[in-house]
C-alpha cells in the first residue's frame, strides 16, 4: 500500500504530446489522449491511480504543463 | 485510501512541483520534446531560488533559442550571430554586481561565435555561458554543425559526416577547458529526471561561483534535436545516449580551476 497519493493537472492547450513524461514515470501514470489540443496535438493525461508525486514527469517536461500535487495518507 | 479524491489532492498545500513564474505564460515556439524547454525552465529555477529576477541579465543568441527573451521573465538583450560572449562581457564589465548569463547553442557558440567564445573564456570574465549542444543546425533545417558527430546524418550531410572531407567534431567544451580563465566546466543533459536534477545543480553552482568572481563558468547540455536528427522525441533521446554520450561523455571536466579529466 502506498503511503502517499499524487495527482497531475496538465495544461492541455500548452502539451505538445512529446511523450517524454510518459517514459520519465515509474508508476505509468501518464497516456496520451486520443482526442488532440487546439493545435492538434494529443496530449498527457492521467490514466490511473497509481501517481505518488514524485514529479518526475514535471521536471522532464519541456513545456512546463504538468503541476504536481502529493499528500501523505 | 481510495476515499481521496482528485479534487482533496488537487489543493496549494499539496503542491510539489508547478512551472516557475519566472517563465512567461507564453508557449514556448520549440519543437515538441526538445532539451531546450528544460534548459529555460532550470535556468529560471535556479535564478528564482538565488531571488534574482530583478538582478539577472541574459543574453540571447541567433538560434532556436533567439526568441528566449520571450520566455524568460528577466533582463534579456539580443546579441548579433555568436557575439553573445561579447555583449556579456560588457554588459558584466558596467554593471558587475548583476548575474550575466549566455544562453548559445552549438551553431552559434562553436561555429560563428568560435573567436568571441574562446577569447571571452581567456579572458576569464565573470560570465556564464550555457551551451546547448545537438549536433546540428536547428533552427535553419538540420544542416551539419561543427559539433555534428562522424557518419551523423545532416541535411548537408545526407550520407552522413565524412571526417576525411568535412573535418572532426569540434569539442569545444574540452577546447575551453584547457583556457586559465575557466573556472568551473561541466557537461550534463536534460533527457531524464536525474539528469535535469544535476544539470540544475551544475547550473546553481555556475551563478553560485560568478557571485564569488571566480572565472567564467560554463554547462554544456547535450541535447536532443528531434525534429533536425528525423526522430521521436523518445527515440531522440534514446539515440543521444547511445550515440552522442560516448563522444560527449558526462561530468564534470574542471573543477576549481583544475582540470579532473
Amino acid at each position: 500500500m502506498a503511503k502517499v497519493k499524487g495527482d497531475i493537472v496538465v495544461d492541455i492547450e500548452k502539451c505538445k504530446g512529446c511523450e517524454v513524461c510518459i517514459t520519465a514515470c515509474p508508476n505509468d501514470v501518464i497516456a496520451m489522449t486520443k482526442s488532440v489540443n487546439g493545435k492538434g496535438y494529443h496530449y498527457a493525461e492521467s490514466v490511473n491511480e497509481e501517481c505518488i508525486g514524485c514529479a518526475n514527469c514535471a521536471i522532464v517536461c519541456p513545456d512546463g504543463v504538468i503541476t504536481v500535487y502529493k499528500v501523505k495518507l | 485510501m481510495s476515499d481521496i479524491t482528485k479534487e482533496q489532492i488537487r489543493q496549494p498545500e499539496n503542491l510539489v512541483y508547478t512551472k516557475t513564474k519566472l517563465l512567461t505564460d507564453k508557449a514556448l515556439s520549440y519543437c515538441p520534446g526538445c532539451g531546450h524547454g528544460t534548459a529555460h525552465r532550470i535556468v529560471m529555477e535556479v535564478i528564482e531560488e538565488l531571488g534574482a529576477q530583478d538582478n539577472t541579465i541574459g543574453i540571447a543568441p541567433v538560434g532556436c533559442s533567439v526568441l528566449a527573451y520571450e520566455f524568460m521573465n528577466i533582463d534579456m538583450q539580443q546579441a548579433a550571430h555568436g557575439r553573445a560572449p561579447a555583449v556579456a562581457t560588457a554588459v558584466k564589465r558596467l554593471l558587475p554586481d548583476r548575474y550575466v548569463f549566455t544562453y548559445q547553442g552549438d551553431g552559434d557558440l562553436a561555429a560563428i561565435g568560435t573567436a568571441e567564445t574562446i577569447h571571452a573564456c581567456n579572458r576569464g570574465e565573470n560570465i556564464t555561458i550555457i551551451f546547448i549542444n545537438n549536433g546540428i543546425y536547428g533552427m535553419t533545417g538540420g544542416q551539419m554543425a561543427p559539433t555534428t558527430l562522424p557518419n551523423m546524418k545532416a541535411s548537408t550531410c545526407p550520407y552522413g559526416r565524412d571526417v576525411e572531407t568535412m573535418g572532426n567534431p569540434l569539442k569545444m567544451t574540452e577546447l575551453i577547458a584547457q583556457l586559465p580563465g575557466v573556472h568551473y566546466v561541466t557537461r550534463q543533459a536534460v533527457h531524464t529526471p536525474a539528469g535535469v536534477r544535476k544539470t540544475k545543480k551544475a547550473i546553481r553552482k555556475a551563478f553560485d561561483l560568478q557571485k564569488q568572481e571566480k572565472g567564467l563558468t560554463f554547462v554544456e547540455i547535450v541535447s536532443n534535436c528531434n525534429s533536425g536528427w528525423k526522430m521521436t522525441p523518445v527515440q531522440s533521446n534514446k539515440w543521444m545516449e547511445e550515440n552522442m554520450f560516448p563522444f560527449y561523455p558526462l561530468g564534470d571536466i574542471k573543477v576549481d580551476g583544475q582540470l579532473i579529466k
